[in-house]
């Protein structure tokens, strides 16, 4: 199989790609059997998603379009399911809105 | 016998608490390497698993916010990117406490140096990450605390305050800390007593300038090392005395505020951050009496998005329950840097609601976050330190604008109540000309330093700064009284509504609607239900 997938979405979550929601990410894409990575910009540099410490390193903070891209198994649906869970802002309320 | 050794701290969550003391800051824990790399390895893979294992543990016993710090210390562990590097200087002849502290420090470095106060904030969980598996390497040098020990030292991590038994006793004092942090946050729910600010000097270092039995009097922010037996019976006595009081208190926390004679006071609460309401049950009070906002202009004036939220939050968490938020009271003893101008006498100076007047570009970012909140509940909006009523007329004039161009926009929004701040004796001496606000909230603490002529923050004068002066008593009453007969609302937000001195005599005066910090929530009520009127 050779299937890819890329696609970008908007961060709209106050804290960017931070601690929860980076927890979050990674924890849907280890779910993909596909090769997945992220970048903040279309050349790259690309991070692996399925590493929180990689995907922390990003440092992507809100209003960062970010860049979603896999290869193999399935690769279609774990960039579609990654960019709806930043879309629903991480499944956060505002309840979860910190201000520092 | 030595003398005693007493510190100056800050109160962070309220208490006594008597025991030896338990040094927090490693005296360089002791690791002992291994004959070989593979051994080293192991060592570092069983430290890992023993970390993993009590974090884990740890989750499943936590809620909220701390729970997921946890989670997010534990995918960090749990993730090769983060470990590989250890083992790989494991494999290059380094013992596994070095390789594991190189490879940690090195990801620190990157959260330390970010630009964004949320990154930089991670440094803590990553530092924590590094020593809990550090502890692991090195647990059979490293003591444990003994029941009911005063942990003491620079800082406290989360992890280490969750797997402590705190049923017998102890507590908290930190060089550093604050009052604001997670740490502080748990203390407080779980009433383990704890003090922050200490300073670097402390106590001492070694084993021996730590030896004997510590009092830790988190009331009122102290700690006595080696304390004289006068000095332990007074400690006794208060920590007795402390602990009936808030027992007491307690029953009344879940019940309305009562007098003896039946008269029921409304108790509301003031907060500044809204992460303040997490631990309050909205049960226990009638609302937010004064939502401060000056946290939002810490370093940077904050976006209209910023303020909408964090105002929304507090909104969303009191449910139909008023929630009056104070517009930007900057100056005086609060300074924002790149909005309040330096002055030679600041409290009389541009303030309040003179200096959001004179910077209306900034107040009507403000303006607008508000009206849109108001959708999301029960909000009401009042200006500091208003003097005349052209002031008033002003802002309200500012709100309408503001108001209409969000729905020429077509952006929903709400007009909410608008009062005003009684603590310029003006308006308390002539309250008459302010007979179109929608409610009146007495800040008792600038209103009694302005009628006394004494500062606040100004020890040598603090005798003079009562508000039981007499004075100040029948302005606060005189107030309470116009209220009555136009039908306005009259509320008090100042300290002295939370102190259990000054209840009777505010009640007294005519109030029936008060404003306290959440710590004294439960010692209002129970004083008010002292009262005979």
């Amino acid at each position: 199989m050779s299937a890819a997938a890329e696609a970008t979405v908007l961060i709209t979550h106050e804290v960017g790609l931070h601690a929860r929601p980076s927890v979050k990410f990674t924890k849907l894409a280890k779910t993909f059997s596909a090769e997945v990575e992220v970048a903040l910009a279309a050349n790259g540099p690309w991070f692996d998603a399925k590493s929180i410490v990689k995907v922390m390193a990003a440092k992507a903070p809100k209003g960062t379009v970010l860049h979603i891209r896999a290869k193999g198994d399935g690769a279609g649906e774990a960039v579609g399911a990654l960019v709806e869970l930043v879309r629903r802002d991480f499944d956060e309320g505002v309840d979860h809105a910190r201000t520092a | 016998m030595p003398e005693p050794l007493r510190l100056k701290g800050i109160p962070a969550s309220a208490g006594y608490a008597e025991g030896p003391l338990f040094n927090l800051d490693p005296v360089v824990a002791r690791y002992r390497s291994k004959a070989t790399a593979a051994d080293e390895r192991l060592a570092l893979e069983t430290a890992i698993g023993t970390a993993t294992g009590r974090l884990a543990k740890l989750i499943q016993a936590t809620e909220g916010d701390a729970a997921e710090i946890l989670e997010f210390q534990l995918a960090m562990l749990e993730d090769d990117a983060l470990t590989g590097p250890a083992f790989a200087a494991i494999a290059a002849g380094q013992p596994a406490d070095a390789a594991w502290g190189q490879a940690l420090d090195a990801e620190i470095v990157g959260y330390e140096t970010s630009d964004q106060d949320y990154f930089r904030a991670r440094a803590a969980d990553m530092r924590d990450i590094r020593d809990q598996v550090l502890r692991a390497l090195t647990e059979d040098s490293d003591p444990a605390a003994p029941a009911g020990a005063i942990f003491y030292g620079e800082d406290i991590a989360p992890t280490r305050f969750l797997e402590t038994d705190w049923s017998a006793g102890g507590g908290i004092a930190l060089k550093a800390g604050s009052a604001a942090s997670h740490v502080a946050m748990l203390a407080r729910s779980r009433g383990v007593p704890m003090i922050v600010g200490l300073g670097a000097v402390g106590l001492g270092a070694s084993p021996a300038d730590l030896a004997g039995v510590a009092l830790l009097d988190a009331e009122h922010g102290g700690i006595v090392l080696g304390p004289t037996r006068a000095e332990v019976e007074a400690f006794r006595q208060s920590s007795s005395c402390f602990a009936a009081r808030r027992n007491i208190a307690e029953t009344f926390l879940a019940r309305p505020a009562v007098t003896k004679a039946g008269t029921a006071v409304r108790v509301q609460v003031n907060i500044a951050d809204p992460s303040d309401v997490n631990g309050i049950d909205v049960s226990t009070c009638d609302g937010v009496g004064l939502m401060r906002t000056e946290f939002l202009f810490g370093k940077t004036l904050p976006d209209e998005e910023t303020q909408y939220r964090a105002y929304r939050k507090v909104l969303e968490w009191a449910g139909d329950k008023p929630v009056t938020i104070r517009t930007v009271d900057a100056g005086g003893d609060k300074p924002v840097p790149g909005f309040t101008v330096e002055e030679g006498n600041p409290f009389l100076g541009l303030r309040g609601i003179r200096l959001s007047l004179a910077r209306p570009e900034v107040f009507r970012v403000q303006i607008r976050a508000l009206l849109r909140a108001a959708l999301h509940g029960n909000l009401k909006v009042m200006f500091p330190m208003v003097a005349v009523r052209d002031e008033y007329q002003r802002a309200a004039a500012l709100f309408a604008e503001e108001q209409a161009a969000l729905a020429a926009r077509g952006v929903a929004q709400k007009m909410p109540p608008l009062g005003i701040m009684v603590e310029v004796p003006s308006v308390a001496i002539a309250p008459e000309a302010f007979a179109e606000v929608a409610f009146f909230s007495i800040g008792s603490n600038d209103l009694t330093q302005y009628v006394m002529a004494a500062a606040r923050d100004n020890a040598s004068v603090a005798h003079l700064n009562s508000i039981r002066n007499p004075a100040v008593l029948r302005l606060i009453a005189s107030v309470a009284a116009f209220g009555r007969a136009q039908e306005i609302p009259v509320s008090l937000c100042g300290d002295a509504g939370g102190d259990p001195a000054a209840i009777p005599a505010l009640i007294e005066a005519g109030l029936r609607d008060l404003s306290v910090v959440p710590a004294q929530l439960a010692m209002a009520k129970a004083a008010i239900a002292d009262v005979s009127i």
